[in-house]
């Protein structure tokens, strides 16, 4: 536990650090941020033109998708502010960058996530927090729900870094298959941005038992919306996240424990 | 130097392979949200469903050839500016202009045979996509190249802006704001609301996506295919020559600081 405090301490030192020095260019961080937030503003101007044709996708109206989308943003986007500079660790790998955080006092997955950290990314967590705002008003709310879409968000963020984490760690074996990794992270943030009954039954089952993406926001929404489950799953899998959480965290911890084991230096 | 580029996209193969696999799951996501926005509407935006889902399959098609995200030899020439290396560019009896535009012709070429054919193999076999009329191909296969000169131009213009700025992140990052939307990528120009719609549909980066994809599925034809590919064409002649006097302005400003 003592190391774990220890690694906490670490990470907001080095984050803290690297977010000055990204402040620092004022100028440059203003524009990120505002571009950052217009891409994925649009990103749900998008959804909202496809529903103005169609008004209901799978039965689920625009405020309803707002809810599904605002919890998958938000833990995306919380998830990216905080591990997301872990997708560099090819570059790290290649540039011998490293060898050197090895010899470091400091565990390598603090200094891999803290590494030119920006608190630009903030914009996104805007910008899910505000239509997740939105979305809420679609839910009749009772304390057992404040509870469960508290637990759906944490879990979200908790998924979501440990895909970012886990996917990164396939940089240990190979360096250019970094866009795989986002076929996983930003697809799985697209497609839970949806109600899963659009897709066909088996992306639903692979998304449950296989990448427990669906627990992102797909089976706590469906309890906070007052929904039967489409496929006749039991509606207990709404409180299911942390089981998945555990399990998804558990399979990173191993995948970086032998790609870090696997690692030897390129030598430069 | 078409060749030079080409050579230069293919020896990435993991990273094309990589793109393959990412843009044919994203094909997959999009095809299960637009068969149901066309469940519940079977002629939103003057397509039917199959067109719908070949839209999909030419948007992640051309994503890559365009570069939709920013990158190709714009990126370069903004740095070889910061660094100070577009002196020798500028030293070479050829145009950079030209010379950059060949570049990214290349890398066009390449991907439009990997990251392009490939996805639209996988979704014609597992969905059936609508196939062009033989007019309708014949004006692709000229609205392609022209959508892959207008994107060099759009992405160009923000990295020419390495000759007054230090950090380019910025505009080059509007642009490509501008460029998913503006393109019909994130969602089909033609289910814009009326008046958004046919405005958005003149602007230059409909000619990236949504103007070869509505001639390859014919939403157009005859003379308004022909006037729809006039304006991408237009829009490549006049975003070319605005490219031109930027960097006639550049030059001038690298002599000023001596390169």
């Amino acid at each position: 536990m003592d190391g774990l405090r220890a690694d906490v301490a670490d990470y907001r030192t080095l984050a803290a650090a690297w977010g000055r020095a990204a402040m620092s260019y004022r100028a440059s961080f203003v524009m990120l941020s505002l571009g950052g937030l217009v891409i994925t503003a649009l990103d749900f101007v998008a959804i909202a033109v496809l529903l103005s044709r169609a008004t209901t996708l799978g039965g689920f109206g625009l405020r309803e998708i707002a809810l599904l989308y605002g919890a998958s943003g938000l833990g995306i986007a919380v998830a990216d502010l905080a591990v997301g500079q872990v997708e560099r660790l090819g570059r790290h790998i290649r540039s011998g960058r490293l060898d050197t955080m090895l010899v470091r006092p400091t565990s390598l997955l603090v200094q891999v996530c803290t590494e030119e950290f920006s608190p630009r990314r903030i914009s996104r967590v805007v910008q899910a927090a505000v239509v997740f705002g939105w979305g809420c008003g679609a839910v009749a709310w009772t304390p057992e729900r404040v509870l469960l879409a508290g637990q759906m968000l944490v879990s979200a963020t908790l998924l979501f870094g440990a895909l970012f984490v886990g996917l990164a760690c396939l940089q240990f074996w190979t360096t250019d298959g970094q866009q795989v990794a986002n076929a996983f992270t930003y697809g799985g943030n697209t497609v839970t941005q949806y109600p899963l009954v659009i897709f066909p039954r088996e992306v639903v089952l692979a998304l449950t038992f296989a990448v427990p993406l669906a627990f992102v926001s797909w089976y706590p929404s469906l309890r906070l919306l007052d929904r039967p489950d489409p496929l006749g799953l039991p509606a207990a899998l709404a409180w299911c996240s942390p089981v998945a959480v555990v399990l998804a965290v558990l399979a990173t911890v191993l995948v970086w424990r032998a790609g870090v084991r696997r690692y030897t230096s390129t030598g430069s | 130097m078409v060749a030079a580029g080409f050579r230069r996209s293919s020896t990435y193969r993991a990273a094309t392979l990589a793109g393959i696999f990412t843009n044919t799951v994203f094909g997959f996501i999009l095809c299960g949200v637009f068969a149901a926005v066309w469940a519940a509407r079977p002629d939103a935006g003057g397509y039917d469903a199959t067109q719908a889902i070949t839209y999909v399959w030419i948007g992640q098609g051309l994503l890559a050839v365009v570069e939709m995200f920013g990158g190709g030899s714009p990126d370069d020439l903004a740095e070889r500016i910061r660094s100070g290396a577009v002196a020798s560019d500028l030293a070479r009896p050829a145009s950079v202009l030209g010379w950059y535009l060949c570049l990214d012709l290349g890398r066009a070429c390449f991907q439009l045979l990997t990251r392009a054919g490939v996805p639209l193999v996988i979704g014609a076999l597992v969905f059936g996509l609508t196939t062009p009329t033989v007019t309708g191909a014949l004006l692709v296969a000229v609205a392609v190249p022209v959508a892959v000169v207008v994107s060099f131009a759009l992405r160009l213009l923000p990295a020419l802006t390495a000759f007054w700025l230090l950090d380019t992140t910025g505009p080059r990052l509007l642009g490509g704001v501008l460029t998913i939307f503006f393109s019909g990528l994130t969602v089909p120009l033609v289910l814009l609301p009326d008046g958004l719609r046919e405005v958005t549909l003149l602007l230059p980066w409909a000619a990236l996506l949504q103007t070869p994809a509505d001639l390859w599925l014919g939403r157009v034809s005859g003379v308004e295919a022909v006037a729809l590919l006039g304006v991408a064409i237009g829009w490549a002649v006049v975003l070319l020559g605005a490219c031109r006097l930027v960097l006639a302005a550049g030059e001038r400003r690298v002599v000023v600081q001596g390169g």
